[in-house]
């Protein structure tokens, strides 16, 4: 583990993470990220997670990278998925079940084509 | 379906009256149907905005632009250029210093919608909170290395005081200054600690950035211990939070592991260390002094005071105790510094403030917005409208122990001044509402209910005054109340508030004062008439007049 001493060590760490994460983007990883604050448990998140988990060992999925994050206020629509390809904007979906997310992995995680009737609106919120 | 795309308020308090203010309402009800904008505007009264210069008073909604003083021939000008093209008419807008504050804050914003603003919750649902690498991608730990590299300790507290960052637990405390009476307080070792203790029903703004950013918090805590001297620093979790002492105790293990908690950081001689720790489900514990008792092992009594937790806190030494939300808050102001933030918010309370929307709206959830949002522009922006359509009855702000505003009250700017001065505390940020259907001496009741059960039972107003409001308004609510009760719940009330302990006791009759003042024809229906008029309370009559038999 890296044991950071100075400011210029903290800054040579970032750009370190700054790298990976670039060389991560450049192999065209798909990103799946499942809200996993308390709300987002409570609604679910857990079974989601697992059903993700499981295609992925089941090696149904390639390139993927799982991650999760905090409650981001929109309780209504927990549990909630973001799945980022490639270059493409980020989509949110919301209430989402194992079944659905089985649909999410294939049609748009595999397929490349967005499952419309399960995407929440992203900026239901006005942002500076 | 009619959408309702814009407001517009004309007030009708007596010298608006006076002034023809009924002509100009009509004014707007006619020159909008000229222009077929009926189905798309709403034109409503606003009794008294607190208006003493020019007048009547015209505020148009979502834009917040205020005019004064309107005349008839005005409505035209404003209904075409404005309504219907969208332009604000700068020649008839008020001049701001014949505004009060409370209505002149609003121009500041130069029309511009209350937008959300990140600050506390700008990692929260974007970072991984389980790993340390997001958190420094996204500038975490540079507000650390700056100050210890850079910085005196005195500065980085005068850059807090400068910033105007007050305590966002509820009381609103100058957090720069509860860091100086530490820092200047002789004694050692001194102590930290991060009061997430969140137990007020409603709110759980502590809670999203325990779970969703757990570093901001060990940053914030490190940056405190620096600046007034401190090596130990305390975080006391609700025990109801098992995911945020979790995610907690992880961002304790991976900051030591990175060299960025313990000893000599940054190269410096400058040690830290943090220890979790949970409660174990009083609400009592959220209160500072039984906070500490806690922490020191005893039973969560809360202590006399003075003398305060800076001169003697955990282990009778001095101690500076911070909320969440407020130590969030510091890493963005050493980094981006007090100006920067000044910017943010009203002039009097800056910053942003994290609030919790629940009840009956169509949309609940947190939103982080500047200081100084309205209670109709939360609700009508955020929570997308009253569920239902149902009218707005009153609101209550910052949980069970907070303030009732009735629906009067949702054009004041939510900031600590402006609410003090309306007779409403900000409290924690939980934003309770309800609609028309809601009995307040049924709300009355499930508030006392909940003090009766979490009273310590340390000092006797509160331990008895709580029981016997309770059983009091339980009374009423079931029919068999005097109008003598109101008088001796008032009573009960105002000695609580006086000379209970500590903050349980003093507000816990808040609500009910709030009620019996603003809706107090509600209550003594209850008591005169046997009359619940919502209908919650099954015990009474719906109503006077019995439905007629189909």
């Amino acid at each position: 583990m890296k044991t950071i001493r100075s400011l210029d060590e903290l800054n040579q760490f970032r750009d370190e993470i700054v790298e990976e994460k670039k060389r991560q983007a450049g192999l065209g990883k798909v990103q799946l990220v499942v809200g996993m604050g308390a709300c987002g448990i409570a609604a679910g998140a857990l079974d989601v997670w697992k059903a993700i988990e499981q295609q992925i060992k089941a090696g149904h999925l390639m390139d993927v990278l799982l991650s999760q994050t905090g409650c981001i206020g929109l309780c209504p629509h927990e549990p909630i998925l973001e799945v980022t390809v490639k270059d493409a904007p980020k989509v949110t979906y919301g209430r989402v079940t194992p079944e659905i997310v089985n649909r999410i992995l294939k049609e748009h995680v595999l397929g490349g084509k967005v499952v419309e009737e399960f995407v929440v609106d992203t900026t239901p919120f006005p942002t500076i | 379906m009619k959408v309702i795309r814009s407001m517009v308020l004309v007030s009708v308090d007596e010298t608006s009256l006076a002034r023809g203010a009924q002509d100009v309402f009509r004014a707007f009800l006619d020159e909008i149907e000229k222009f077929g904008l009926s189905d798309q505007i709403a034109v409503t009264t606003i009794l008294d905005p607190g208006v003493h210069g020019d007048t009547p008073l015209v505020i148009v909604y979502p834009d917040s632009a205020v005019y004064a003083p309107v005349t008839v021939a005005d409505v035209h000008t404003i209904v075409e250029e404005h309504l219907y093209k969208g332009n604000i008419v700068p020649s008839l807008l008020a001049m701001m210093h014949e505004l009060v504050p409370e209505i002149g804050w609003m121009r500041g914003r130069r029309g511009a919608l209350p937008v959300q603003k990140r600050i506390v919750l700008e990692r929260v649902g974007v970072v991984n909170p389980e790993s340390i690498e997001d958190y420094i991608l996204y500038d975490g730990y540079q507000a650390l290395a700056k100050a210890l590299t850079h910085m005196k300790p005195a500065e980085v507290i005068s850059q807090v005081e400068k910033s105007g960052l007050q305590g966002r637990g509820g009381a609103g405390f100058p957090t720069g200054r509860k860091w100086s009476f530490v820092a200047n307080t002789p004694g050692f070792p001194k102590y930290v600690i991060c009061n997430a203790d969140e137990s007020e029903p409603g709110t759980f703004k502590d809670r999203l950035v325990l779970e969703g950013d757990p570093f901001s918090i060990i940053e914030a805590m490190t940056i405190a211990g620096y600046a007034i001297n401190a090596h130990e620093g305390y975080i006391y979790i609700r025990g109801e939070y098992p995911l945020a002492y979790k995610r907690i105790e992880n961002a304790v293990h991976q900051a030591e592991a990175h060299g960025l908690l313990g000893d000599h950081l940054f190269g410096t001689d400058f040690s830290f260390h943090i220890h979790p720790h949970a409660g174990a489900g009083a609400y009592i514990c959220g209160e500072e002094t039984a906070l500490i008792e806690s922490l020191e092992g005893k039973r969560g009594m809360p202590r006399a005071r003075p003398p305060y937790p800076t001169t003697y806190g955990l282990f009778g030494k001095p101690t500076v105790v911070n909320n969440v939300e407020t130590l969030a808050n510091i890493p963005p102001i050493l980094r981006n510094g007090a100006v920067w933030y000044r910017e943010i918010g009203s002039p009097k309370s800056t910053g942003t403030k994290v609030y919790t929307i629940l009840g009956n709206v169509n949309f609940t959830g947190a939103i982080e917005v500047p200081m100084g949002i309205t209670i109709r522009e939360v609700i009508d922006i955020y929570g997308k409208g009253m569920k239902n359509g149902k009218k707005l009855k009153l609101v209550q702000s910052g949980g069970s122990s907070g303030s009732i505003a009735p629906a009067s009250l949702q054009d004041v700017p939510m900031d600590f001044d402006s609410f003090r001065n309306a007779g409403v505390s900000l409290g924690s940020g939980a934003l309770l509402v309800c609609n028309e259907d809601t009995c307040v001496v049924d709300l009355a009741r499930v508030i006392l209910r909940f003090f009766r059960n979490e009273s310590c039972g340390k000092c006797t107003p509160c331990r008895i005054g709580t029981l016997q409001l309770y059983e009091i308004v339980s009374r009423i609510a079931e029919g068999q109340g005097t109008l003598a009760d109101l008088d001796a719940m008032v009573r009960i009330s105002e000695a609580m508030s006086e000379v209970s302990n500590c903050g349980l006791g003093q507000t816990a009759p808040t609500a009910l004062l709030d009620i019996l003042k603003y809706f107090r024809a509600e209550v003594e229906t209850h008591i005169v008439d046997h009359v619940c008029p919502t209908g919650v309370c099954t015990a009474l009559k719906h109503s006077l007049v019995s439905a007629p038999v189909e």
